[in-house]
């Protein structure tokens, strides 16, 4: 009878985080984002697509570095041919700077509301087609009941929706399956070259439904995520050495 | 199908129209008078005073010596023509097509139409009594051409429904003026002797031409049929176009929708049938107190999906005040197109910009935030970050050069540089530090300079040279020095971007 029970209850957890969008692993372990140990931090180890993430980004470096960590995932999630919606107030998104990171410029439509209030009626409607293959909107407030509604929405249709927090007074919980904060980091370069290296973000997962926070710090080079752990920088740095000897 | 025309003449539009409205003149000979060249000329006089000698085109003093007690009234320059379009949008219940045949008559397209009211016998009865019924004295005759009506209307003394293809015969015994000719030909016909239409009718026509020209030719080719006559409707119908009366008048939202659903289930049925979509609908909503509203909704594709078309309405309805009431609505396709077979099939998940789901969607947001706020871009050939991209056209348009990678570009863009204050250690070196929005940045590493320089054909100024600095937190940003380095002079440094 315990056991039992328990089974039940492990089904039906199981059952919520499908409808929340974490989906079972891939049996090949395929389908993957790329981004390493961040997504082992999310239930059952997969990157909840059908989902609405949060992003802290208050100031214009960190929605910058926001941009970069998110075209990224987007290059990613966006098949072949698909489109997706950028919908803000008040944009800066320089589109040729997304072509580095992997995706089509050409394939964002870009929604430039007027109204504040539209911002998350645009978004509610954008989450409800499901031929997009993701929507991104700057949203400066969204209350619980707002975020409610698209959650609801990406349940039917499977969108992933990434949300950028830009106003850090009107941040109130919500239903956000993660809420993430991309902050810039010093770029690292090979002994004595100058210049400016690779794009390096922290990456922290300050909240994670059902999963585990965490901070790791990324890369992005050679068109693809490098999570840059203590050990890889000393790898990296012993391999320098010895081709410079 | 066989082409059938009605022609009506009022023989005494005028005074008859003034008859009507003043009963107490049926039994009075009266003129409608204007002057001309100072003398007072006759425009149109009534039956009585026609009987008695005065008629249209006599001067006003010579009519009152031959008819006593003549009635004088002023003309008013296009009365006719107001009384006639008056008539004719009466009319239209008879048929879509009807024109103003000036200055005294009105020609009805009735092809197709007579058998709705029981034969052409039927109708043209029908037709002449209900004008007859409101007073006034009308002819009427039905041929197979416009002349041919025209003529038997006016001229014909045996029958008024000319049977298809009778209408040459029936002409043969009429005047040349039954033709509609001008004066000038009229005079010449009748010095040569041509009292009649057979008379010359099966004259050579390079005969013909030469003595009379070619209005001639043209008048006879329109009345036997042979020459092409456009009539001049005095409604353009829309070509898509549904009208919903309301017996109560609507004040609810609810009302509304369902007036839009059966508008638009109509229209596109039709639509749909035709093979065609529309792209641009407008709804006007006709009110109690005569005041008209009106919505209009686009699409990005031409479409006769009512569902979606109901939905970009949807967000109109709010934009409808109803006041006491609606009581009609008028739904009209502005602007149709021919609709791809493979709609249908798209209707089916298909990704990428031909999706019907993404196109439906920007058609709501368009309705709703404005199509100018819905924005695509481009890339563009030009250097200048300001003008390296530009804005699609089309869903559809494709790139026509491939973005550049080649060049680090921001994340974000700033609309315009922002001047910033900073300390450079020699020319043409990247700063040591910048002062943005009051805070210090320290410069830890830094890429560039990458001059750009101004299209000079396109506007004046300095060239840019672009440094990619990163500062002690490791935020990146795109500075530029405007110009060459000028010493202490002004502020020449700008902020222009933030980098991933």
């Amino acid at each position: 009878m315990q056991s039992t029970r328990k089974e039940i209850i492990n089904q039906l957890q199981k059952e919520i985080l499908l409808l929340q969008g974490f989906k079972p692993p891939a049996p090949d372990n395929s389908g993957g984002l790329g981004l390493g140990p961040v997504e082992q931090a999310f239930p059952n180890g997969v990157f909840p697509t059908g989902a609405i993430h949060e992003f802290l980004g208050f100031e214009q470096e960190h929605s910058a570095a926001f941009g970069g960590f998110i075209a990224g995932i987007l290059g990613k999630l966006m098949l072949q041919g698909s489109v997706c919606l950028w919908i803000s107030m008040s944009r800066t998104v320089f589109p040729p700077a997304l072509k580095s990171f992997g995706i089509e410029p050409d394939r964002v439509i870009f929604i430039d509301v007027k109204r504040e209030r539209d911002i998350l009626w645009a978004t509610e409607e954008a989450l409800k087609c499901d031929a997009l293959s993701a929507v991104v909107a700057e949203v400066a407030d969204m209350n619980f009941m707002q975020s409610r509604r698209l959650q609801l929405a990406v349940e039917q249709s499977k969108v992933t929706g990434f949300i950028l927090r830009t106003d850090a007074r009107k941040l109130t919980a919500n239903i956000c399956v993660a809420r993430w904060q991309i902050t810039p980091q010093p770029s690292v370069l090979e002994d004595g070259m100058p210049g400016v290296g690779f794009p390096r973000w922290n990456v922290e997962l300050l909240k994670v439904r059902n999963g585990n926070p965490g901070a790791w710090v990324m890369q992005w080079a050679d068109a693809g995520f490098t999570t840059i752990t203590p050990e890889i920088e000393q790898v990296v740095q012993h391999q320098r050495i010895l081709k410079v000897v | 199908m066989q082409k059938r025309f009605v022609s009506i003449w009022f023989r005494y539009l005028k005074t008859d129209w003034l008859t009507i409205r003043r009963p107490e003149l049926k039994e009075v000979p009266f003129v409608f008078t204007l002057p001309d060249r100072g003398r007072i000329m006759i425009t149109a006089a009534n039956k009585l005073a026609e009987a008695e000698g005065a008629a249209a085109g006599m001067p006003v003093a010579d009519a009152k010596a031959v008819v006593p007690g003549l009635q004088v009234f002023d003309d008013k320059e296009g009365r006719d023509a107001k009384l006639l379009k008056g008539i004719g949008e009466w009319c239209i219940k008879y048929t879509p097509i009807i024109a103003i045949e000036h200055p005294d008559g009105l020609v009805f397209d009735i092809t197709g139409c007579a058998h709705i009211w029981g034969g052409e016998r039927a109708y043209l009865k029908e037709v002449i009594t209900r004008i007859k019924s409101k007073g006034y004295d009308v002819r009427a005759a039905m041929a197979d051409t416009a002349g041919a009506a025209f003529a038997i209307a006016r001229f014909g003394r045996v029958k008024a429904i000319i049977e298809p293809g009778g209408h040459l015969q029936a002409l043969m015994a009429l005047p040349t003026a039954a033709l509609r000719l001008d004066d000038a030909v009229l005079q010449r016909l009748k010095k040569l002797g041509l009292h009649q239409i057979k008379s010359f009718v099966n004259m050579p026509r390079s005969v013909l031409r030469r003595r009379f020209g070619e209005g001639l030719l043209l008048r006879l080719g329109q009345a036997l049929g042979y020459a092409d006559e456009v009539l001049t409707p005095l409604h353009v119908i829309p070509p898509y176009y549904e009208r919903l009366p309301c017996l109560e008048p609507i004040r609810t939202a609810t009302g509304i929708e369902i007036a839009i659903t059966r508008l638009l289930e109509a229209l596109c049925t039709r639509l749909q049938s035709e093979g065609n979509g529309m792209h641009l609908a407008r709804l006007t909503c006709y009110r109690v107190d005569g005041k008209v509203q009106q919505v209009q909704i686009g699409t990005n594709r031409a479409t006769y999906n009512v569902p979606h078309l109901f939905k970009l309405f949807e967000l109109k309805i709010a934009g409808i005040a109803p006041a006491l009431g609606i009581e009609l609505f008028v739904l009209e396709a502005l602007k149709v197109e021919e609709v791809t077979l493979q709609q249908d099939a798209l209707w089916a998940a298909t990704s990428g910009l031909d999706d019907a789901g993404v196109i439906e969607l920007l058609d709501r947001l368009a309705g709703k935030v404005g199509a100018e706020s819905i924005l695509r871009y481009l890339p563009n050939e030009h250097y200048w970050p300001e003008r390296s991209i530009k804005k699609a056209l089309s869903l559809q348009e494709n790139p026509a050069t491939d973005w550049r990678t080649d060049r680090p570009r921001p994340t974000q863009l700033l609309a315009r540089p922002e001047p910033v204050e900073v300390s450079a250690p020699i020319p043409d070196y990247p700063p040591m530090l910048f002062i943005y929005k009051g805070k210090r940045h320290a410069i830890k590493k830094a890429d560039g300079p990458e001059r750009i320089e101004r299209e000079w054909w396109i506007d004046e100024g300095e060239h840019r040279d672009y440094y990619n600095v990163e500062d002690e937190n490791g935020c990146r940003y795109w500075l530029f020095r405007s110009g060459h380095y000028a010493g202490t002079k002004g502020n020449q440094w700008f902020i222009h971007g933030f980098f991933a």
